[in-house]
C-alpha cells in the first residue's frame, strides 16, 4: 500500500481537502487584509508627508479659541482642545442618560397604553407610533427644535413659573441655580450613607423573608431613609444652601441655571423618537407572555399589583431587555445629530470646531470614533450583565 | 290588553339584544366606557386629541395658501380672507421641481423621470411574485441598474451630469436605493463570515460589524468626507457620492449581517446535519436549506434595516449634500421665503412617511405570503 498523500502536490490537497482548504483560504484572506492595511497606511502617510501634517495629538493642548455654549465644567475659549473634547463627551451623556430615562419611562406608558381595550387610545398611540417610526430623527430634532425656537416667547415676555422662580424662554429654560456652603458636604455624605442603607436593608429583608415569610415595607423603609437623614442633617448644619435666581437684565436673563433651547430640543426629539421603538419592544415583551401566567397567578391568590410586578413583568423583561439595550445605543449614536442643531457635543466640539481648526482630522476623527466605540462597549456591556441576572435559570 | 300574546312554556320567541349593547352606543360603551379607568382615559384623550388636531387641520388645510409668490404675500392673501396664516403651501409649489431633482440641470430631467420608471418596473417583479412575465422581468431588473447609472451620470451618448448636481428625492432614492441593494448580499456574506468555521474570516467579519455598530452613521460620514482622501493614491480624487454611498453601504450592511445572523441562528443544527448527510457542499446546503429559511425569518428585521437606512440618509445634509430636507433649508436663504421651515419638514416628513409606511406594509405581506406554518 503506497503513501498517496504524501506524493500528492500541495495544490491537489488545497483543492480537495476539506481542511487543507479552509487554512488556505484563512491565509488569503489575512494576507489580502494586511496588504490592505499596508497600502491604505502607506497611502496615509505619503499623503500627510506631502502636506507636511503628520500624525500627531499635540495640538490637544493647545489653546482652542472658541467658546462652547453650555459647559458642565469649566471652560473658556482659553481652555485646551482635550478640554473642549470632554465638554463634548459630557454634554453627549447628559443629552444620551436624560433620554435614556424619559424614553424608557415615556415607552413603557405607550407600549401599555398600545395594549389597551380602550378603542380610542389604542388608535392614538398606534397612529404616534407609526408617525414617530416612519420620519427621521434628523427631521424629528429639526422640527422639534423649530417649534422651541419659534414658538417659546422671547425673553421679555419669559413665561413665568411659580413667581419668578422658573422661566421658559426661546433662549431656555431658567432654574434657580443652588449655591453649596461647604457644610453641605454633610448633607451629602449623609444621602450617601442613605442609599447604602437602602441597599443593605433590602437584601436583609429578602434574606429574612426567605426564611421567615415576614416581609418588610423596603421601599417606604428605604425612601424614609433617604429622604428623611438628609433633610435633618441639612436643618442641623443651618440650611447650608442657597438658591441664585435669575432676572431679566436687559435683552436677556442673568444667573440662575440655564437649559438650553438646543438641549430642550435634542433631548425631547431623541426621547419622543426612542420612545415610539420602545413602546413596540414593551408590547412585544408582555404580549410574549402567556395568559396562563397571570390565571395562575390569580388562581394562587396574588393579587392583580403584584401578578403584575412579581410574574408578568420579570418574565417580560427577558424578551424586553435586549432590544431596549440596542435602543440606548440608538439613542447615545444619535444623539451626534446634536450638530444640526448647533448643540455642542463630541461631534460638534473636537469633531467639528476643533477639527475645522486645526486641520487635524485624523486624529480628530480618531478620537471620536474611539469614544463612540467605548461608550457603545460599555452599554452594551452593562446591558449584558444586566440581561444575564435576569435570565431564566434553567435546571 | 287584547294584544297580549301567550306562549306555551319554551316557545316564546328570541326578543332582540338591548338597544345599548348593539350598534354604535354598544360598541362605544363596551370598547370606551367600560370601567372607570377607561372613562378617564377616554375623556382624558379626547381632550388632547381636541387641542392637537383642530389646530393641526386648519394650519395644514383651512388657513393653508396655495398660491403666492413670497411669505409676505402668503401673509396678505390670510389677512385679506380673514384667517390667520397657516401653511404656506406656495412656497413647497414653487420650489417643487428643487425638491424633485436637486440641481439636476432642467433640460436633462426627463432622463430622471425615465430612470425612475425603470426603477419601478426592475422592482415590480422583484417584489411580487404573481407579476405578468416575471422571467423576462427578472433579467430586466439584473440590466437595470446599468441603465440606471448611465441616464442618471451620462456619457455614452448623454450630456453627462456631474453628481454633485443630485438633490432632493432624486438623492434619497439614489441613496437609498443604492444601499439596499448593494448592503442585502454583504450583509448576508458578513452573516456567513461571523458563523463561519475559520477563525480568521470569523474574528475579521465580528471586527467590522462591531466597529460598524458601534459608531453613530454621522461619525462615518465625516470620515468619508474629510479623511477618506488620504488613504487613497496622491491625487487621487474620488466622487463625494460614491464615497458616502460606500459607507452607508457598509453601515447597513454591518446591521443587516446581525438581522441575518438571527434568523441563521434560529435554524435548528438537524437542517445543517441533514444537508450534509444528503452529501450537499457548504454553499449548496446555504443556497438550498439555511438561507432561505434564515431570510424568511429575518423578513420583518430586514424590512426595518432598509426603513433605518432609507431614513439614514437624511443625514447628508450634514456632510453638504442637498437631500430634500437640505434642499428646502438651502431655498429658506432666499429673503423672500424666510421663516417657512416648518411647511418643508410637514413636507419631506410627509414623503418619507409614505415610502416608510409602504416599505412596511410590504413586509406584512411578505411575512403573510411566506407564512408556511400553522
Amino acid at each position: 500500500m503506497s503513501d498517496t498523500s504524501s506524493n500528492t502536490s500541495l495544490l491537489y490537497r488545497i483543492v480537495n481537502d476539506k481542511e487543507m482548504r479552509s487554512v488556505a483560504i484563512q491565509v488569503i484572506t489575512i494576507a489580502l487584509l494586511f496588504a490592505f492595511l499596508f497600502y491604505v497606511v502607506r497611502n496615509a502617510m505619503v499623503n500627510l508627508e506631502a502636506i507636511g501634517k503628520g500624525y500627531s495629538f499635540k495640538f490637544l493642548s493647545e489653546a482652542s479659541n472658541y467658546d462652547i455654549n453650555q459647559t458642565l465644567i469649566e471652560y473658556n475659549s482659553r481652555s485646551p482642545h482635550y478640554r473642549a473634547a470632554m465638554v463634548g463627551i459630557l454634554n453627549t451623556l447628559l443629552v444620551a442618560v436624560t433620554g435614556v430615562v424619559i424614553a424608557t419611562a415615556l415607552g413603557f406608558v405607550l407600549g401599555v397604553l398600545r395594549l389597551s381595550t380602550n378603542w380610542l387610545i389604542n388608535r392614538t398611540v398606534y397612529v404616534y407610533i407609526e408617525y414617530v417610526r416612519n420620519v427621521p430623527v434628523l427631521l424629528h430634532i429639526l422640527l422639534m427644535h423649530g417649534i422651541v425656537v419659534n414658538t417659546l416667547p422671547v425673553p421679555k415676555n419669559a413665561m413665568n413659573f411659580a413667581d419668578g422662580t422658573f422661566f421658559l424662554t426661546n433662549r431656555g429654560f431658567y432654574t434657580p441655580k443652588p449655591l453649596f456652603e461647604p457644610a453641605m458636604w454633610a448633607v451629602f455624605i449623609t444621602l450617601f450613607i442613605a442609599v447604602c442603607f437602602a441597599w443593605w436593608f433590602r437584601r436583609y429583608a429578602q434574606k429574612v423573608q426567605d426564611q421567615t415569610g415576614k416581609a418588610y415595607p423596603v421601599f417606604w423603609i428605604g425612601l424614609a431613609a433617604m429622604v428623611l437623614g438628609p433633610t435633618l442633617v441639612y436643618f442641623l448644619a443651618g440650611s447650608p444652601m442657597t438658591f441664585e435666581y435669575a432676572a431679566l437684565k436687559g435683552f436677556n436673563f442673568k444667573g440662575g441655571l440655564v437649559i438650553r433651547p438646543e438641549f430642550i430640543a435634542l433631548t425631547l426629539a431623541l426621547s419622543l423618537y426612542t420612545a415610539a421603538f420602545i413602546a413596540e419592544i414593551v408590547r412585544a415583551g408582555i404580549q410574549a407572555i402567556s395568559h396562563g401566567q397571570t390565571e395562575a397567578a390569580y388562581a394562587l391568590g396574588i393579587k392583580p399589583g403584584r401578578t403584575m410586578s412579581l410574574v408578568v413583568i420579570p418574565q417580560a423583561l427577558r424578551v424586553i431587555i435586549p432590544p431596549l439595550s440596542s435602543q440606548y445605543l440608538n439613542i447615545t449614536k444619535n444623539s451626534s445629530l446634536a450638530i444640526a442643531i448647533g448643540y455642542m457635543d463630541i461631534v460638534a466640539t473636537i469633531g467639528g470646531i476643533s477639527l475645522n481648526q486645526t486641520g487635524r482630522e485624523m486624529e480628530c476623527m480618531t478620537i471620536v470614533l474611539a469614544l463612540y466605540l467605548s461608550f457603545s462597549l460599555m452599554i452594551s456591556g452593562f446591558m449584558n450583565w444586566y440581561n444575564k441576572k435576569m435570565k431564566l435559570v434553567e435546571r | 290588553m287584547s294584544t297580549e300574546q301567550t306562549y306555551a312554556p319554551g316557545t316564546h320567541p328570541d326578543l332582540p339584544p338591548p338597544s345599548n349593547t348593539i350598534g354604535f352606543v354598544g360598541w362605544v360603551r363596551g370598547n370606551l366606557l367600560n370601567s372607570t379607568t377607561n372613562i378617564v382615559i377616554t375623556v382624558l384623550t379626547v381632550y388632547l386629541l381636541y387641542l392637537i388636531i383642530p389646530p393641526l387641520m386648519s394650519w395644514v388645510f383651512l388657513d393653508a395658501v396655495l398660491q403666492a409668490d413670497s411669505r409676505d404675500d402668503c401673509r396678505a392673501i390670510a389677512k385679506e380672507a380673514g384667517h390667520p396664516m397657516g401653511a404656506c403651501w406656495a412656497f413647497i409649489g414653487k420650489r417643487f421641481e428643487l425638491f424633485v431633482y436637486g440641481f439636476y440641470p432642467a433640460a436633462e430631467r426627463w432622463r430622471v423621470n425615465i430612470a425612475f420608471f425603470i426603477m419601478l418596473a426592475a422592482f415590480y417583479p422583484v417584489l411580487f411574485d404573481h407579476a405578468p412575465y416575471r422571467k423576462q422581468g427578472l433579467w430586466f431588473a439584473l440590466l437595470a441598474p446599468v441603465i440606471l447609472v448611465w441616464l442618471l451620470i451620462g456619457g455614452f451618448g448623454l450630456e453627462p451630469v456631474d453628481t454633485d448636481k443630485f438633490g432632493g428625492f432624486l438623492l434619497t432614492l439614489v441613496i437609498g436605493v443604492t444601499g439596499i441593494v448593494v448592503s442585502l448580499p454583504i450583509g448576508i456574506a458578513l452573516a456567513l463570515g461571523r458563523q463561519s468555521d475559520m477563525p480568521a474570516l470569523r474574528i475579521i467579519c465580528i471586527g467590522f460589524i462591531e466597529f460598524i455598530r458601534g459608531v453613530p452613521l454621522i461619525t462615518l460620514l465625516f470620515v468619508a468626507s474629510t479623511m477618506l482622501n488620504y488613504f487613497l493614491p496622491p491625487g487621487t480624487t474620488f466622487d463625494l457620492l460614491l464615497r458616502v454611498l460606500i459607507m452607508v453601504t457598509l453601515f447597513s450592511s454591518a446591521y443587516l449581517a446581525e438581522v441575518v445572523r438571527g434568523g441563521l441562528q434560529a435554524i435548528p443544527k438537524g437542517q445543517t446535519e441533514a444537508a450534509d448527510a444528503m452529501g450537499l457542499k457548504y454553499w449548496q446546503s446555504m443556497r438550498l436549506i439555511i438561507l432561505p429559511q434564515a431570510l424568511k425569518i429575518s423578513i420583518p428585521g430586514i424590512v426595518n434595516s432598509f426603513i433605518g437606512l432609507y431614513k439614514d440618509s437624511t443625514l447628508v445634509i450634514i456632510i453638504g449634500l442637498f437631500d430634500p430636507l437640505g434642499m428646502g433649508r438651502a431655498s429658506l436663504a432666499d429673503t423672500k421665503w424666510q421663516g417657512l421651515s416648518t411647511e418643508i419638514y410637514v413636507f419631506v416628513a410627509i414623503f418619507f412617511f409614505i415610502s416608510c409606511f409602504a416599505m412596511a406594509r410590504y413586509s406584512l405581506y411578505l411575512e403573510k405570503k411566506l407564512h408556511t406554518g400553522h
